[in-house]
């Protein structure tokens, strides 16, 4: 999956998995990081809001939704 | 309420925290406010094993020590803070087993305080079901804390966690979790120094949080601040690598001590029940069926109980007039004290139904949902997703809705949905529509099947939810917000409701409104009960006597004359004076004097506009037959034109005045108990009074 390469979260469809590589925002990286979003963890896309935003994630074994925006600060690796 | 010992029970939201409080006080709690923010400080008592009874405080859900919003802002300070009086002599960890990885963050972080600590492992039947195996006397054995795995929602091993907490040491047993003196080297030492504290974590938590910790002196704070700068200490980077550290500490303990089962894992139940309910249709129409049901059941089922309420008043003066000599005792007994006192009593179902679906709401996980799908339409106009619910509270009543903010987290959008929900339609609202638009707006069909009337109505109730969300956009840009707008939700699984714990919603909800706002209800029902009765010294007199004189008694019956005495009586009290002064105010929104009266004494509550309508307008009619407030509305004519009082201008001129305008004293005296100052319903008041004012205004000079 060549695609996902350095891939923002906020790109993937329903149903992909991706691994967190880094964050580009410090402060939202601290409270996604307390909320168990952290560099090497495995996400999954669950679905997205019936308006397109906010979205559903699943990470360290519970769901987590936010917003595209706040998303875009996770960088993913293949 | 005090304690041989204090607890406080810290954990994660939705980790059944509050479920265990609950469990363990049953109704021995009190609810307070901590000083300075609007979230409930729960405190109770329970009493332990060995005889000591314990005083437990709930702290608000936090998934950090360091606060993103006011309210987890409480946590440390209280647990940093020695000379709190809820200052822990233990802390019990409340954590959800089955996302035992996150949980232990907070863990780790409260451990490094060094206060006696246990952990409470709630929800082990979820981890069971997902076939997750905890190795808890291994895990208790590496942290050094004792672990009682309990049930808060079955009750289950609720004595054993008592057992814990009297067995639980005075001196902190925990290990070390990380290296905290390696995160900021040097500085750490110089704070611990400096400030006399003995925990280096403390200090470090100091050096991040210091601005915001009230019990810090100026000089403490400043000087914290001055050794920042000379270690060049940055908050935020510190901060990102300790929450690393954290994890990579918990990662490590878990290793060897949970066993995931191994395999594909099927769908969960939560995902396929969320596939229906956040589903781009089904979940908009489940919603607003929701909703409708509510909003059906606050003004259906409360109707019948309401209704027993005011005539157990009815019931309750007559009583009194019976039995005490009439005087001016009486009078304000009957007239001033027990219609305030009715006034606040009649609340009461409106609240327990409104917070019954509001806890099953938040209880089964359907809430967070809401919020969910609703963030989108909601943010563009300053409102949160959660501001849905008490919006459309608003339309049965204001005062449950208000009451219901407290779910919003965020400080700005809590305040906003709080400015803008008296601005919906309220049931009050609804006989002044009624009565006005029979008057002027013609029962007539359009095309065969459309009321007019009907429109009218329903034309009143798109106005005050456009104007509602207008305010709020504007709101948006005049609120400062006093934390970062974050999104970043948990999606809890979803749950069946607990009823007990709904039933202990509606209890504490009722309470707190009858007991905080409804001093400030009956005292504003008494000032006005005195600008209605008394009047500028001599006049009432005069009146009394006239009415007395052989020719009224002989030229009308008792009812007659007790009608046409207590409208004169009313004109001539303070309120029509101040009636008769604030005309010239009123008259370009097409008012006179006699409304103004009613504007003055319905500020009680909007729907005593009819009866004041009632009673002023019997006299102006020269038969004095007693006829139906419309008949007198519709004969009613300014004395100097001729002309009817309500035309079709004056009358939607004084509908959208009464859309509008801040006519409902139980609202202000909640909004001053949701917010904890006179501010707030202040600036309410007086932004809702100037829009009522220029809307009407408009309004006349358009249908004039």
């Amino acid at each position: 999956m060549e695609s996902l390469k350095n891939m923002k979260l906020s790109q993937l469809k329903p149903g992909q998995t991706g691994i967190i590589k880094e964050f580009t925002d410090l402060e939202m990286s601290i409270k996604l990081m307390e909320m168990g979003c952290l560099p090497g963890e495995s996400i999954c896309v669950e679905r997205f809001a019936p308006l397109g935003d906010p979205m559903a994630i699943t990470v360290s074994g519970y769901q987590l939704s936010l917003r595209k925006l706040e998303a875009s600060t996770i960088i993913l690796h293949k | 309420m005090s304690g041989d010992l204090k607890v406080a029970l810290v954990g994660n939201p939705n980790t059944g925290k509050s479920t265990l409080f609950n469990v363990l006080t049953g109704l021995n709690q009190k609810i307070g406010n901590f000083p300075g923010v609007t979230v409930d400080k729960k405190t109770g008592t329970c009493k332990l094993p060995d005889g000591r009874s314990a005083l437990i405080v709930d702290l608000p859900g936090t998934y950090s020590l360091y606060p993103k919003s006011k309210d987890e802002s409480i946590v440390f300070e209280i647990l940093a803070d020695k000379s709190n009086p809820v200052h822990p002599d233990i802390i019990v960890i409340v954590s959800d087993a089955s996302n035992l990885k996150r949980n232990l963050l907070l863990y780790t972080q409260v451990a490094d305080l060094k206060i006696p600590v246990l952990i409470a492992l709630n929800m082990m039947d979820l981890t069971k079901k997902a076939g997750t195996h905890i190795d808890i006397d291994s895990l208790s054995l590496k942290l050094g804390v004792q672990i009682v795995p309990v049930s808060a929602r079955q009750g289950e091993n609720i004595d054993k966690l008592k057992e814990a907490i009297s067995f639980t040491s005075v001196v902190p047993l925990q290990h070390d979790t990380i290296e905290v003196k390696e995160l900021a080297p040097g500085l750490i030492s110089k704070i611990q120094e400096e400030l006399h504290l003995d925990k280096p974590y403390t200090a470090l938590q100091f050096a991040h949080q210091h601005e915001n910790l009230r019990f810090l002196s100026k000089q403490e704070s400043d000087r914290v601040e001055e050794i920042e700068q000379e270690f060049s200490f940055h908050s935020q980077k510190a901060q990102a690598a300790e929450t690393i550290a954290r994890y990579h500490f918990i990662n490590g303990l878990l290793s060897d001590t949970v066993k995931y089962k191994a395999g594909v894992e099927a769908e969960t139940f939560s995902n396929k029940i969320d596939r229906v309910l956040t589903h781009k249709i089904w979940g908009f129409f489940i919603f607003f069926a929701v909703l409708f049901l509510i909003f059906q059941s606050i003004f259906a089922w409360s109707e019948y109980p309401m209704s027993l309420i005011e005539a157990l008043f009815v019931w309750l003066t007559e009583l009194v007039h019976k039995l005490l000599p009439a005087g001016v005792f009486t009078a304000l007994l009957t007239d001033g004290i027990l219609a305030g006192l009715s006034g606040v009593l009649v609340f009461i179902p409106q609240i327990a139904i409104l917070f019954a679906f509001i806890s099953i709401l938040e209880d089964t996980g359907y809430m967070s949902r809401v919020t969910f799908m609703m963030d989108k339409i909601m943010r563009k106009v300053g409102l949160n997703g959660k501001s849905v619910v008490p919006m459309i509270g608003g339309l049965a009543c204001a005062v449950p809705a208000i009451m219901s903010t407290r779910n919003i987290g965020n400080w700005k959008d809590r305040m906003i949905t709080i400015m803008v929900t008296p601005l919906v339609s309220c049931s009050a609202r609804l006989p002044i529509y009624t009565v006005l638009i029979s008057l002027v707006v013609p029962d007539k069909k359009v095309a065969g099947l459309i009321n007019m009337q009907g429109i009218a109505l329903m034309a009143m109730y798109v106005l005050s939810i456009t104007m509602a969300i207008f305010v709020a956009w504007v709101m948006k840009y005049l609120l400062k917000a006093r934390e970062k707008g974050y999104f970043i939700m948990e999606l809890p699984v979803y749950r069946l409701p607990r009823w007990d714990n709904v039933l202990l919603t509606m209890y504490e909800k009722v309470k707190t409104f009858v007991f905080e706002a409804g001093k400030i209800i009956i005292a504003i029902s008494i000032v006005l009960w005195v600008l209605a009765t008394y009047g500028p010294p001599g006049k009432h007199a005069e009146i009394e006597k006239k009415y007395r004189s052989a020719a009224y008694v002989n030229k009308y019956n008792t009812e007659e004359l007790n009608l046409h005495r207590s409208s004169e009586m009313l004109e001539t009290s303070y309120a029509g004076v101040i009636g008769k002064v604030i005309e010239p105010v009123i008259k370009p929104l097409g008012y006179d004097w006699k409304i103004g009266i009613a504007l003055i004494t319905s500020f009680a509550a909007r729907e005593v506009f009819v009866g004041t309508m009632a009673t002023i307008y019997s006299v102006s009619n020269d038969d004095a037959h007693i006829s139906s407030v419309g008949e007198k509305m519709h004969q009613a004519r300014n004395p100097e034109t001729g002309l009817p009082v309500f035309t079709l201008a004056s009358s939607f001129s004084l509908m959208v005045f009464y859309a509008f305008a801040m006519q409902c004293m139980s609202t202000l005296a909640v909004v001053y108990r949701e917010t904890k100052s006179w501010k707030w319903p202040l600036i309410q008041f007086v932004y809702m009074t100037a829009l009522a004012y220029i809307a009407s205004l408009i309004v006349y000079n358009l249908l004039k």
